[in-house]
């Protein structure tokens, strides 16, 4: 890698002239540095955020759960607030990467991540079209080898999924994000955090450079989760290896049972598109049901008719329905 | 804020505790607590297997706890108390992990084992060697091609029995 | 008894504190930098390459490219590529070596890598699927076409017939350590630190380079970080090292980075292997035919050979095998953990079970139906064999004839288990070791033996113990270092045969002089008290391992009257989760007829690291070309994946050994174990799978596309499944 200048910043007032090219921020570092060995990158100067006071902590005040957006995917999953009324976060924070990598992975980093997709991950210089690496070169992944690649909100210039396991739990849990930026603090739901490649083109953006609705120099400094009494999570990863590995498919649910059947429920499915993909539909069709494995996939047919899988990643939309049952049951107890 | 030089580009005084000792060096940002060990202090324990977190060789222990040496630059370590293989063993008595990856053969060609030893030590003090399916899980950030995976959780599972009590 | 005990490996302690030296820890003073700039194509002609603004990086050096390297002598076997980069502007393969720099640091070296711009003219890549088809080679070790009885009777008599196609990927070896090499020049004589699984391969190939007498070319290497046989042969980097180093002036180092390890070494090739099966009714096999491709690069010719498996496999009175290569624009495949029999036995074990499904005949009995007494295409006799007894053993500690009454579902897994027979070929190969018992009784063995994690230094001690009649603990080795008489290879499975048998040899010899004073030829020897009466410094033995008229080895028992295999009884159960589709291991038992056992605490480590090698393979290893660019897609560990410690329950894997003693394989009763772990167990898995789940899979890895979708897009495209 080139070297760059390195500044601590002491307040993530200090951050904010940060503008996400010249100058990047680090903090657990684990993505950036691989950005700067491709070629994804290549910043003048990196400011350090890893020293903020306060950004850290993982507080639970009356009705919510706060999470610094410093805090480490292993602080995080294994903090017994977490693990009481956030479950599925806990689950997704300790199934992501390796021990070692969680170590220092913040929350706040890891939902920032980029794309897996194997032709975007290439050493520089690209021998192929990707749209996101250098705009207007193309999509290689479109017709290429896309087994690992979007099924929902993709357009032709670029297929990608986002790969955090966290945002999906956050979403499903109605979470929002708190963000201090050039103007100040401002929050959004998780959920509305990144963009698909559809979404983006719809407003006119770079479908394939448009990821979040960050802006120059904003820092994530915090998440809020809601704590709802009675509420059920669970967070399923799947790949196949049994650890360390990104998921092909995940699944986050939120359940809230009546008398044994479904009262409230948020099913969100990570890995398919650039966003955690909610299936609302399904949502709608399962509440007052049981939330047994038949009854589930059953009602997961309308949702899941959305896909629109690619030449190679067309077994998803099963792998799909199949995480989001296990993830039920799970949930609701029926699978430890 | 801490300002470096204004010309931006030239080298950081760091200082930092390495295996106990108070080590003081001018580095470029861009040099990863990796390179630093092994290139310009020769502590070769510490291997170099993909340089993109993806393998584990690299793990060192940075205040406790375990982390990639090849995705830490080495001046955000400023300040930090940092472990490696070589400051596993002190004074020349084998870690109970290091016996215990001997007797149980959990190793091979060698060369993840400094990553597995530093791995394991730190997997047992946050209290992760319980079971063999939770150190199977919490040692899954060291890859082996070797392959002595049954070894290894058998070695961190004895280890942590001994140093349990 | 020294042989046959378990023993902590002598060098553990070097391992288990990070004082083991591997190539790249060495910094010999004034060290430089180097780094290798690839190609980004995988054909053309360099028209012009660009290094100005790498060469102004602060602390690079130089930057070298075809127009200024040198010549360099013709190179052949050991190095594994003859079109030598940096010696022609014309590219084979995508990441050939185009550039080399060489810098003060490496973060400078790394700096320049991008920086250096190739102008290519590109020309159109042969991909795999549809490159060059080419008969195999014939004259070597491994027959590449043969048939005996007559195949098209004995089909059109057989009751039953399958014929089915089996594919397996271009996969990498991926050791923890890439391979890295230092070389230092004094005047005329070269010190490379190198990793390689056979020091006195580089030696050989640089005296080519070089026109250097091999006197002049030390190797030292006593820690390799894995091998697998990516460091058996000498690769392109090797040589532009040393002959940098030399340019320079100033020792050179080069690491390669994961990246490379997919460019610059080779890869197990893409294997299509067509199996036909002809059996009578109660499962008697009437002919068997086996037809395989695998791709080699364009300059050089990889012979993998599977069909060598239905060669020496079972009892069939006609058996036809044929063989072909298909040359891509890939670099040059090499060995990999297990060759031959390991895609062969993936298709050829997978076929026998489906025969058996045919036939409704339990796969185990068709095995013992078809038991080969004898080698099956010449009728030698075999030098030892005990896989009868390892079947029944294996299947009894199994519980395989009881299976039907297993659960077949435990949760959300669904149960299903399958069987397959392990075996390899016994490579042999010349050996050389030196005895030194020193005056105070205290024994020092010699030789050149390399270490890629195979315990074969602590074998050579016990064997060294054995023949004198002492205690292990008094015996040490030095090794890793040409200066230290020629061991051999430590790849094929062979060297504990090898160095085991020239060490008995050296100790032998050793013995013999003691004999003058008293010391009796069998039994144990008081060495201290021999010493003393002998009066000495020291008392040498020399032995070596070699074979009639020279002969550089002796594959499958050649050049003895015997045939040479070593076998075994796999048995595996899988759980399939039907609802994600992803496969999990849950046992595997298997029992081995492999010779004499030298040292059971890493015998048993061997085997289990050969069948969790089998569990990558069949569930999760690819290296997938991409197919409009002629590349591996994904250069890495994050994107392609191998065998973590999650994927392997802790207990599951129970390997054990029949006990055997070989008389003609080795002087110690041994044969080789190292490889045939890793044969059969993809199969295994594959029949499980169809066991639990009535899907049959015919590629590997089997994914969770092949069970939530029955007729999954091929992932290898445009392969012709027939001749």
């Amino acid at each position: 890698m080139r070297n760059f200048d390195y500044a601590v910043a002491s307040r993530v007032e200090d951050a904010v002239v940060a503008d996400g090219a010249n100058t990047m921020p680090i903090a657990g570092g684990t993505e950036l540095l691989n950005w700067f060995r491709l070629g994804i990158a290549a910043a003048d100067r990196v400011i350090d955020i890893g020293r903020i006071d306060g950004l850290s902590s993982i507080e639970i005040e009356a009705d919510r759960l706060t999470v610094g957006a410093l805090a480490t995917l292993n602080e995080i999953g294994e903090h017994r607030s977490v693990r009481e009324h956030a479950l599925a976060l806990s689950q997704a924070c300790l199934a992501a990467a390796s021990p070692q990598v969680r170590n220092r992975a913040t929350l706040g980093g890891n939902v920032l991540q980029k794309t897996r997709c194997a032709y975007f991950r290439a050493e520089a210089p690209l021998p192929w079209g990707c749209n996101k690496r250098v705009p207007g070169s193309g999509c290689a992944a479109r017709d290429g080898l896309n087994e690992r690649h979007a099924i929902f909100g993709w357009t032709d210039a670029c297929v990608a999924t986002q790969p955090s396991d966290p945002v999906v739990a956050l979403a499903a849990l109605d979470a929002t994000v708190e963000i201090h930026g050039r103007d100040g603090r401002r929050t959004l739901p998780v959920a509305d955090l990144h963009l698909t490649q559809e979404e983006a083109a719809s407003e006119g953006l770079d479908a394939a450079c448009s990821e979040t609705r960050l802006r120059p120099g904003d820092i994530i400094v915090a998440y809020h989760v809601p704590i709802r009494r009675g509420l059920r999570s669970a967070y399923i990863k799947v790949r196949e290896r049994a650890s360390y590995e990104y998921a092909l498919v995940s699944a986050a649910v939120a359940v809230t049972l009546d008398g044994g059947r479904i009262s409230q429920i948020v099913i969100l499915l990570g890995s398919v598109a650039q966003k955690p993909w909610r299936l609302t539909a399904a949502e709608q069709k399962l509440v007052g049901q049981a939330p047994t494995r038949d009854v589930v996939l059953a009602c997961l047919g309308e949702s899941l008719k959305e896909a629109r899988p690619l030449a190679r990643n067309g077994y998803k939309i099963a792998m799909a329905a199949g995480a989001v049952a296990r993830a039920i049951a799970t949930a609701v107890g029926d699978i430890r | 804020m801490h300002v470096s030089p204004a010309d931006g580009k030239a080298p950081h005084r760091v200082q930092f505790r390495i295996n106990g000792r108070q080590i003081s060096a001018e580095l470029e940002a861009r040099v990863t607590l990796l390179d630093f060990l092994r290139d310009r202090l020769h502590l070769t324990g510490t291997k170099k297997g993909c340089n993109e977190g993806a393998c584990g060789t690299c793990t060192v222990l940075v205040d406790g706890k375990r982390m990639n040496s090849c995705l830490t630059l080495a001046v955000q370590c400023a300040g930090r108390d940092i472990t490696t293989i070589e400051g596993v063993a002190l004074s020349g008595e084998l870690h109970p992990v290091q016996e215990a990856f001997m007797s149980h053969d959990a190793f091979q060609c060698g060369y993840c084992t400094p990553g597995q030893v530093v791995s394991a030590i730190a997997c047992i003090a946050e209290g992760h060697a319980t079971d063999a399916d939770s150190v199977r899980e919490w040692m899954s950030g060291n890859i082996c091609r070797c392959s002595a995976y049954p070894q290894i959780t058998a070695a961190v599972l004895d280890a942590a029995r001994k140093m349990g009590g | 008894m020294s042989i046959g005990q378990p023993t902590v490996r002598i060098e553990g302690r070097s391992k288990v504190t990070g004082s083991a030296l591997y190539a790249a820890d060495q910094y010999p003073d004034g060290v430089l930098h180097a780094a290798i700039v690839g190609s980004p194509v995988a054909a053309g002609r360099i028209s012009a390459i660009d290094t100005t603004r790498g060469r102004a990086i602060p602390g690079v050096l130089r930057i070298l490219t075809h127009a200024d390297m040198p010549r360099l002598g013709a190179i052949k076997m050991p190095a594994a590529i003859t079109h030598m980069p940096l010696q022609t502007d014309e590219i084979q393969w995508e990441g050939q070596a185009i550039a080399l720099v060489v810098a003060e640091t490496i973060e400078a070296a790394e700096e320049a890598v991008p920086l250096v711009k190739a102008t290519i003219a590109s020309a159109p890549a042969l991909v795999p699927g549809k490159g060059r088809l080419e008969a195999a080679p014939e004259g070597g070790p491994f027959m590449a076409k043969g048939t005996t009885g007559d195949p098209a009777r004995s089909f059109a008599a057989a009751a039953r017939r399958i014929e089915q196609t089996y594919l397996q990927p271009t996969r990498n070896h991926n050791p923890m350590e890439t391979s890295a090499c230092v070389a230092h020049w004094q005047g005329d004589e070269l010190t490379l630190w190198d990793s390689t699984q056979f020091s006195l391969n580089p030696v050989e190939v640089m005296s080519m380079a070089f026109g250097i007498p091999k006197e002049k070319v030390r190797i030292i290497a006593p820690h390799t970080g894995g091998g697998f046989g990516s460091k058996g042969f000498v690769w392109p980097h090797e040589v532009l090292v040393a002959q940098v180093a030399r340019m320079m002036s100033r020792p050179v180092r080069l690491h390669l980075t994961r990246s490379q390890m997919y460019s610059m070494v080779g890869h197990q090739p893409e294997c299509r292997q067509t199996v036909t099966l002809g059996a009578t009714s109660d499962g008697q096999l009437t002919a068997m035919r086996h037809d395989a491709i695998n791709t080699t690069s364009i300059a050089d010719t990889h012979f993998e050979a599977p069909a060598t498996a239905t060669r020496t496999y079972y009892a069939s009175p006609a058996i036809d095998i044929t063989h072909r290569i298909e040359r891509v624009n890939l670099v040059q495949p090499t060995p990999m953990r297990a060759p031959i029999e390991g895609p062969g036995g993936w298709a050829l074990e997978s076929a026998m079970d489906e025969l058996a499904i045919e036939l409704g005949i339990d796969p185990l009995d068709l095995r013992l139906r078809n038991f080969a007494d004898k080698e099956p295409f010449d009728g030698k006799p075999w030098s030892s064999n005990k896989l009868r007894e390892a079947y029944a053993e294996a299947a009894d500690v199994f519980g395989w004839r009881r299976r039907h009454e297993m659960s077949k579902q435990d949760g959300i897994w669904t149960l299903g288990r399958g069987m397959s027979m392990a075996s390899t070929f016994c490579a042999r190969f010349p050996s050389a070791a030196r005895v030194r018992i020193q005056r105070d009784g205290k024994v020092v063995v010699e030789g050149s033996s390399n270490d890629i994690g195979t315990g074969n230094q602590t074998a050579i001690v016990l064997a060294a113990a054995e023949a004198l009649g002492i205690d292990p603990e008094l015996v040490s080795f030095r090794w890793g270092d040409t200066n230290f008489p020629p061991a051999g290879p430590v790849y094929g499975s062979s060297h504990t045969m090898g160095m085991g048998s020239a060490t008995r040899r050296a100790a032998l010899d050793a013995r013999r002089k003691l004999a003058a004073h008293g010391a009796p030829m069998e039994g144990p020897l008081d060495l201290v008290a021999l010493m003393q009466k002998a009066d000495v410094d020291e008392i040498t033995g020399v032995g070596k391992f070699d074979f009639p008229n020279g002969a550089p080895a002796s594959m499958n028992g050649s050049g003895t009257p015997y045939a040479m295999q070593t076998w075994g009884a796999n048995f595996v159960e899988i759980g399939v989760d039907r609802d994600l589709g992803v496969l999990r291991l849950r046992r595997v038992v298997a029992r081995y007829s492999a010779g004499r056992i030298v040292n059971p605490l890493t015998a048993r480590s061997q085997m289990i690291g050969g069948i969790i090698w089998e569990w990558g393979k069949a569930t999760m290893e690819a290296s997938i070309v991409e197919p409009r660019h002629c590349r591996f897609l994904a250069k890495n560990l994050s994107n392609v994946a191998v065998p973590v410690n999650a994927d392997i329950p802790h207990d599951a894997i129970d390997v054990g050994f029949v006990d055997e003693f070989d008389p003609h394989a080795s002087d110690i009763g041994a044969k080789g174990i190292g490889e045939l772990g890793a044969t059969g167990i993809a199969a295994a898995i594959a029949n499980a799978v169809y066991d639990a789940i009535g899907i049959r899979v015919r590629e590997v890895p089997i994914l969770p596309q092949h069970i939530l979708t029955r007729e999954p897009p091929p992932r290898l495209e445009g392969r012709k499944s027939r001749r």
